[in-house]
């Protein structure tokens, strides 16, 4: 596993997002980022979780260029983020977390505004395309204020889209939304990664992270906690436990098996040992034998793991 | 290199919005201005003795012009950039590749247009009810392009100082306007009694109310250099407090 304050954000060819030493704390006193360092890779899907307030939305607000850093530097595609501003912000779509549009524009008019504002020159069928695959070419015609929220949010994906990105930021982006757009959504993800479009997103959902990103960062109060390829992360952090299925219930563990710490589930037909896959020894071994030697028949057993949400929720209160 | 695109987005945006609200935003401004000549310029107006040797109706245009040229330059700009503050949508401005003086360019720019449109529109239409003539067509409409993009700047100024609908309206109403009115739109500063007159030009909006007035009927309270002088004064004030604005991130970034 990486750790956050060890991780050097090294500028080079797969790195398309560099952050260093970033650190925020605003007016009021209070600090938002600590020292943080980061390499986003070109192409990749990232996830960066946190509770409310962790420093997510700074952290996006700042490479973005919404806020302003208090020490340290962020370069994107090798541009600095405030000496290079143009060619870094170029390279960014943005999809805040905030449902914020222009009420009385049709949803043409406004994805066109955002491609001219970011210096593109019109192209109607490059437009035509990001709202057909975004189910939105129906409505081109329709104010924005006639549009549903999840509509709507869409719109906000097809103007962070407008020109052409290298880079998409999505914060928050399917809160709100409904099952089914936000199925179509994560089509629409994964054909830009397809396309070599980095992704970066925050998410209450850890379902979605868990099935979507490459890698996962963590962040709480300021500070990365890690970061860490998504399934490393969860076969080196996750917890595993075995369950064994007896062939006749227990009233209580027998105090052979004390050591064992092994729970009752299921009217005692159930026995789960939880391990750790990073010991040098699971225990299995041992148990089985101290099982055997108890006299208990047992008539099937199986493993599973800890979700990513269940590693999220330990690492945050551990913190 | 400028981002040329991005001063035309924001232009013709803001130029839509005008258009999509065209009562609200022209024909209203051009109406309540027609009434001040019917009720000053035609009605009244013919009871009023001629104003340094021009009829009172056609003596107020150039003031009923630079009144509502003020009021819309500052309203215009200061909604324009204030609205996307208030919606949230100013994220994208913010985080789109553009330099302050482009978003200025595209906010400014098409505030003044406006302005300087609407100025036009009540300017034909003043010749419907007294007789206009322009004796310097290019000082007048120097003038009015110098005004309207100076006040745009302020409205800009104001909306992005503003943080909420109330802040917004605070100082055209409560100074802009009786500035105006009280720097000669109605009457000739030499009317005064002598202290007033002192005190009068400490308003900055006789001296554009005077040069624009010289435009077109070459009189003048004070002179053409003094007035050319403290409207570019005050539109480097304006872009001199644009710039600080940017420069801090003030109103707009944390």
């Amino acid at each position: 596993m990486q750790n956050a304050s060890q991780t050097v954000a090294a500028d080079s060819a797969d790195t398309i997002i560099s952050i260093n030493d970033l650190g925020k704390t605003y007016d009021s006193g209070f600090t938002a980022l600590k020292n943080v360092n980061l390499a986003i890779k070109r192409g990749e899907i990232f996830a960066l979780l946190g509770p409310n307030g962790a420093g997510k939305t700074t952290l996006i607000g700042i490479i973005c260029g919404i806020v302003r850093a208090s020490s340290g530097s962020v370069t994107v595609d090798g541009n600095d983020i405030v000496r290079d501003y143009r060619a870094a912000r170029a390279a960014i779509g943005l999809v805040p977390q905030e449902l914020a549009t222009d009420t009385w524009e049709t949803v043409w008019a406004t994805v066109n505004f955002s491609r001219g504002l970011f210096g593109k020159a019109p192209d109607a069928a490059y437009i035509e395309h990001i709202l057909r695959a975004l189910s939105l070419w129906e409505k081109k015609d329709n104010r924005i204020l006639t549009l549903s929220g999840g509509m709507k949010r869409r719109v906000m994906i097809a103007k962070a889209l407008s020109h052409e990105p290298r880079v998409l930021f999505l914060d928050e982006p399917t809160a709100g939304v409904d099952v089914e757009l936000r199925q179509d959504m994560w089509q629409v993800v994964h054909g830009l990664r397809e396309q070599g479009v980095t992704i970066i997103l925050t998410t209450h959902y850890i379902e979605e992270a868990e099935e979507m990103a490459d890698r996962i960062g963590i962040i709480n109060h300021g500070e990365l906690m890690l970061v860490e390829r998504k399934q490393a992360l969860i076969s080196k952090l996750g917890r595993k436990q075995l369950t064994l299925h007896l062939a006749e219930p227990l009233a209580e563990v027998p105090a052979a098996l004390a050591e064992f710490k092994l729970e009752r589930a299921h009217d005692g037909y159930d026995l789960l040992y939880t391990y750790d896959t990073q010991n040098e020894s699971t225990g299995i071994g041992p148990l089985l034998d101290a099982v055997d030697n108890a006299g208990i028949r047992v008539r099937d057993l199986n493993t599973s793991q800890s979700s990513l949400e269940e590693i999220f929720v330990s690492l945050v209160r551990r913190k | 290199m400028i981002n040329h695109r991005a001063i035309r987005a924001i232009y013709l945006f803001e130029m839509n919005r005008t258009w999509r609200t065209v009562l609200q935003s022209i024909v209203s401004p051009v109406l309540s201005t027609s009434l001040y000549f019917i009720v000053f310029g035609a009605a009244i107006g013919s009871r009023i003795n001629a104003v340094e040797g021009v009829d009172y109706g056609a003596f107020l245009v150039p003031g009923l012009i630079m009144l509502t040229l003020l009021q819309q330059s500052i309203s215009n700009a200061a909604f324009g950039i204030y609205f996307p503050k208030f919606s949230g949508t100013i994220y994208e401005m913010l985080s789109a590749p553009v330099s302050p003086l482009e978003v200025i360019a595209g906010y400014v720019g098409a505030a003044a247009s406006k302005a300087i449109m609407i100025g036009l529109i009540i300017l034909v239409t003043s010749t419907v009810f007294v007789e206009v003539r322009i004796a310097h067509p290019v000082w007048m409409l120097a003038f009015l392009v110098l005004t309207a993009v100076t006040f745009s700047l302020f409205g800009f100024i104001i909306g992005i100082w503003a943080d909420g609908f109330e802040k917004l309206q605070i100082i055209p109403m409560l100074i802009v306007t009786p500035l105006t009115f009280l720097g000669g739109s109605f009457y000739s500063i030499s009317m005064l009694p002598p202290l007033w007159q002192k005190i009068t030009m400490f308003n900055p909006v006789v001296y554009l109310i005077s040069g624009f007035r010289w435009s077109f009927y070459e009189v003048s309270d004070v002179s053409l250099a003094v007035s050319v002088g403290i409207t570019l004064f005050i539109l480097l004030c304006c872009l001199t407090v644009v710039t600080w604005v940017f420069r801090t991130g003030y109103k707009l970034k944390h």
